[in-house]
């Protein structure tokens, strides 16, 4: 029964002192980490036959309609059948572009969306490294998937890919900074940036005490993984499919697998930052619940994140650069200095959460008031309604 | 063992700064720069240096490299392979150049470098957060001027151009 | 040539930094080859008959008009620029934000003087109208 209660842990245990009997100990370590390795390694493909599912019914069920319903009981074995379609299809790779850069690009975008996983701790003493500069490594590994979409939109030579690359590198780097902010407000409270110790510190689940450090998060990742409402660059009536228009086949599909990869990527880690992650009731007396409580939320926050998808219309690229520059960046600016200042007030810590949260409300309410003065003002000039 | 791996990164590195020389086309010589940033990385890595490995793939991968590349997008006929490599001072460029080697190498092996034999602190990252505010303070607060400098003097000069 | 001799800590959980990034570097490995194995599969299955007209860049279904080259605009760069000083500033942020917690008042104000010089900076930018697009 006491086995149970820690399962997951136990059970690793278990493996590795099995063997142990037979290799050395840097053999042992090599071993585990390889198995870790491919189980972390398939979470995005995992993500995207489950997602896409997902994805398609909720925004079938949001646009009233049903969503796929024939291959399977309700269509769960759809993804099956894109992915097979996806293997068979002949590999067309255009004149002039430049093979090796070409044929890399999927892969390291692949490589991109992958290696996030490291960091994310799934329950306590279930994550593939606790890394002591987790958060920072997450946003390093953002950088790859930037490098790969530039060398997908060049090597394809296609001056359309090229034009739809730039404007998502500008989208990535423009929403990068409102990211790493509100990440960096989290690190503040919590004093580590150690992806366990962040979850281990939400006595009190951050989204609670940091609330706009959560939305600018939400929004920001939205748009690093080029989802709508900020994907004019896939729209397909703007610019097809912009940086990877000249793929086909599996290489089209390994965008695809990291598109949705960093769906649940990114979603973990604001399970991780902002919803506590593993943690949950009952979970210190049997910590083997810490995995049910995290898929369970991360569920949640892709659901939003698919809701949104389905509601909101389309930005213009330059409202979304101008939304990320001039709103997201100073919003997360301030709400740094506040609780840095809260923080630095002599009192007991849910006193200066408090102190955050009413901070954190405070420049929302300021932030929405200047947007909408900023909207009639522009209604104004323009002579469009709601002036 | 942490021979055999300082050896394969820091060959690799080398092998790609190589390539970004003489490299024909420009975009790939960019390529190569990069996966040169990443061997730089690991060698921090292999320093105990975390925080620096990944401020080295954050900032040098993440935002100069794409800098560099931009750069190039924006020098009309840079792309162009016809255009010859060399033009007609390589030969007092290289007569530098060399000099400039020389110099470096006299440095690096003749120098007495400090050989620090105490273990590596846990918690370089608090240390290097106390440094900031503390002693070098002056230089954190002279770096944010250099930078805004920096991003005013670039505005400044692409606006005149349109 | 001195060699450069640092001793390998052991922090409590028992696992050097080199340890846990070599996990990294495994991961990184493996995370290569699942697509590399994947394509593999698909460069066995698949049909290859290449033709002048599939092979064509594609531009919305017409032949290309004109060079592969893109009119780009400075616009970009400065982009690009603003980001690379924010990122900087970001990276000053995180070792600060750890250490905060051990610090007195002085820490803050002079993130606060930081924060605001930089802030001071995208102002420039936004009047100068280099945050807007087109």
């Amino acid at each position: 029964m006491d086995y149970i209660r820690n399962f997951f842990v136990n059970l690793a245990q278990s493996w590795t002192t099995w063997i142990s009997t037979g290799l050395p100990p840097w053999a042992v370590d090599v071993v585990n980490y390889l198995i870790v390795g491919v189980i972390l390694v398939m979470m995005p493909v995992i993500a995207t036959l489950t997602l896409t599912w997902m994805e398609r019914k909720v925004i079938g069920r949001i646009q009233n309609r049903i969503g796929p319903n024939r291959v399977g009981p309700w269509g769960i074995f759809q993804a099956i059948a894109d992915a097979v379609k996806m293997l068979i299809k002949e590999d067309i790779v255009p004149d002039n572009a430049d093979k090796p850069v070409f044929n890399l690009a999927p892969i390291l975008i692949f490589v991109g969306a992958a290696l996030l996983w490291a960091v994310i701790p799934f329950g306590r003493n279930m994550v593939g490294q606790d890394l002591s500069i987790g958060a920072l490594y997450v946003i390093a590994i953002g950088s790859i998937t930037t490098v790969a979409v530039l060398m997908a939109g060049w090597a394809s030579n296609n001056k359309y890919a090229l034009l739809g690359a730039f404007r998502v590198v500008a989208q990535l780097l423009s929403y990068e900074i409102p990211m790493v902010l509100s990440m960096a407000t989290v690190v503040l409270v919590v004093g580590t940036m150690k992806m366990g110790g962040i979850v281990e510190a939400q006595i009190v689940p951050f989204v609670l005490v940091l609330p706009l450090a959560f939305i600018v998060y939400l929004l920001a990742a939205t748009a690093e993984t080029g989802r709508a409402p900020f994907d004019l660059l896939e729209a397909d009536s703007e610019i097809v499919a912009g940086y990877f228009i000249e793929y086909s086949g599996l290489k089209f599909g390994w965008f695809y697998i990291a598109e949705y990869g960093n769906l649940l990527a990114v979603s973990a880690i604001a399970t991780t930052l902002f919803l506590g992650g593993w943690r949950g009731p009952f979970v210190s007396a049997v910590p083997a619940l810490g995995p049910f409580y995290f898929v369970i939320k991360t569920v949640v926050v892709i659901f939003i994140l698919m809701w949104i998808r389905g509601t909101w219309p389309r930005f213009r690229i330059d409202q979304m650069l101008g939304f990320a520059w001039k709103v997201l960046v100073p919003a997360s600016l301030a709400n740094l200095l506040w609780v840095a200042t809260a923080q630095m007030i002599p009192a007991p810590t849910p006193v200066k959460w408090f102190l955050m949260l009413i901070g954190n409300v405070a420049i929302i309410f300021v932030a929405l008031t200047l947007l909408g003065q900023a909207a009639k003002r522009h209604a104004a000039k323009h002579g469009l309604a709601g002036a | 063992m942490q021979q055999i791996i300082f050896i394969l990164v820091a060959l690799g590195t080398l092998g790609a700064a190589v390539m970004v020389v003489t490299s024909q086309n420009l975009m790939r010589s960019a390529l190569w720069l990069i996966l040169a940033f990443f061997g730089i990385a690991g060698i921090f890595v292999l320093l105990d240096a975390e925080f620096l490995a990944v401020t080295q793939i954050l900032i040098y991968v993440g935002a100069i490299a794409m800098l560099i590349v931009f750069a190039i997008m924006l020098t009309h006929g840079m792309m162009d392979p016809k255009q010859p490599r060399f033009n007609q001072q390589w030969g007092v460029v290289g007569g530098f150049a060399a000099l400039l080697f020389v110099i470096l190498a006299f440095l690096v092996t003749r120098n007495t470098w400090r050989v620090v034999v105490a273990a590596v602190p846990p918690d370089t990252i608090i240390q290097l957060g106390r440094d900031f505010v503390g002693p070098y303070v002056v230089p954190f607060e002279v770096a944010s001027v250099l930078l805004v400098v920096a991003m005013i003097g670039a505005i400044i000069v692409a606006r005149e151009r349109e | 040539m001195r060699e450069l001799i640092v001793a390998r800590v052991r922090p409590k959980g028992g696992q050097t930094v080199l340890s846990q990034y070599a996990f990294v570097g495994i991961f990184a490995i493996i995370a290569f080859a699942l697509p590399i194995i994947g394509l593999a599969m698909s460069w066995l299955i698949r049909p290859k008959k290449p033709n002048r007209a599939k092979n064509a860049t594609y531009e919305c279904g017409m032949e290309t008009i004109g060079d592969t080259w893109v009119q780009f605009k400075a616009q970009y760069y400065l982009f690009a620029l603003i980001f690379v000083v924010f990122d900087v500033e970001a990276i000053f942020i995180f070792p600060w934000a750890i250490a905060y917690n051990k610090l007195g008042l002085y820490a803050l104000v002079e993130m606060v003087l930081f924060v605001v010089i930089l802030f001071g900076g995208l102002l420039y930018a936004w009047k100068k109208k280099a945050l807007e697009w087109h």
